[in-house]
């Protein structure tokens, strides 16, 4: 079954303490090559058949209504995966 | 109510007429699955002299309440981002229309409830996790900045007062217009004193909107209405206010 991915990053100029609690874990296990880390959050979507324009766009409005808040966070791909 | 009140009984020794009129006002508090100060801030509306109507997330009417708090706690769990889902309950948007409407309802969002009134758009801004990553629970000081809103005009404006503080997603944020726009407004209802316990943007603890019947702070009024269960200072009751504000400004037919 298609699935439509929806992938959401927390806003540049807002803090990940994720992704700095893991940028500073990453060097204790020898991965000295990354300077920093940016964690978000992927939705994967599952439709029980094909995937409309208007079913991606229904994904599209949920993605900024309650999958993203956009005063914190931007919706940086929306996308179908078949199975 | 078996519990009354060492405050009440006294606000009503003080006028008895008046305290019959406050009994009058209704003020709902609303149950998310997960809300977990709901029935701390129905006992602080009873103290202070109000009737608490008890309102669950999924009604779809507001129970005829003239005002409403939206107390603390991890409604879902927080899933998602805190407030994010509750934001879409059947009574929010009954709550925003009321709140937005010329009656203007008087809402109080607590914690969670400020989480879920930013989620809703009825304030602007977000909060995210606390700057130094740890959930942190302290008697915390705060300044009435505004005390012309329904849910502070029990205080002096400029006013100290010390609540209990208790979060993990307390820092709040907005972008740089939006701080500017509300310090202009005179929308910063409550800022940090002494010390900023989460990294709040401008030391800013509460918000109102521009008509001031919405408010939202992260924290905690509720646990701060009674003697000998709040903090040391001031006997224990600075959150009262909030609570009897309302209640006057409603009884008083001020809008």
């Amino acid at each position: 079954m298609p699935r439509i991915v929806v992938d959401v990053m927390l806003k540049p100029e807002i803090l990940d303490p994720q992704g700095k609690a893991i940028v500073g874990a990453l060097p204790r296990l020898g991965f000295t090559s990354f300077s920093a880390v940016r964690q978000g959050k992927r939705f994967e979507l599952t439709v029980d058949g094909e995937v409309t324009d208007a079913i991606l766009a229904q994904a599209r409005e949920a993605a900024e209504t309650l999958l993203s808040n956009p005063v914190i966070e931007d919706v940086v791909n929306v996308e179908v995966v078949e199975a | 109510m078996t519990e009354l009140p060492l405050i009440g009984e006294a606000a009503a020794a003080a006028d008895a007429s008046g305290a019959r009129e406050l009994a009058g006002a209704r003020i709902g508090v609303v149950t998310f699955p997960g809300s977990l100060d709901d029935r701390d801030a129905a006992r602080a509306v009873r103290l202070a002299g109000g009737t608490a109507v008890s309102l669950w997330h999924a009604d779809t009417v507001l129970a005829d309440v003239d005002a409403v708090v939206i107390p603390g706690g991890f409604s879902y769990g927080d899933y998602l981002r805190a407030g994010a889902i509750s934001r879409f309950a059947p009574l929010m948007s009954k709550i925003v229309d009321a709140a937005n409407s010329d009656a203007k309802l008087p809402v109080l969002g607590i914690c969670n409830g400020f989480q879920i009134l930013t989620e809703s758009h009825l304030l602007p801004g977000s909060m995210i996790k606390n700057d130094h990553l740890k959930f942190l629970c302290r008697d915390q000081v705060l300044r009435v900045e505004n005390n012309s809103t329904m849910w502070t005009s029990d205080y002096a404006a400029g006013q100290e007062i010390t609540i209990p503080l208790k979060n993990q997603d307390g820092q709040y944020i907005a972008d740089e217009k939006t701080l500017d726009a509300l310090e202009a407004e005179g929308r910063v209802a409550f800022r940090y004193v002494g010390f900023n316990p989460n990294g709040s943007r401008r030391d800013i603890a509460g918000i109102s909107n521009a008509a001031g019947n919405v408010v939202g702070l992260m924290p905690h009024p509720e646990h701060a209405v009674e003697t000998g269960y709040g903090p040391e200072s001031n006997a224990g009751t600075d959150g009262l206010g909030f609570f009897t504000s309302v209640l006057n400004k409603l009884v008083g037919g001020a809008k």
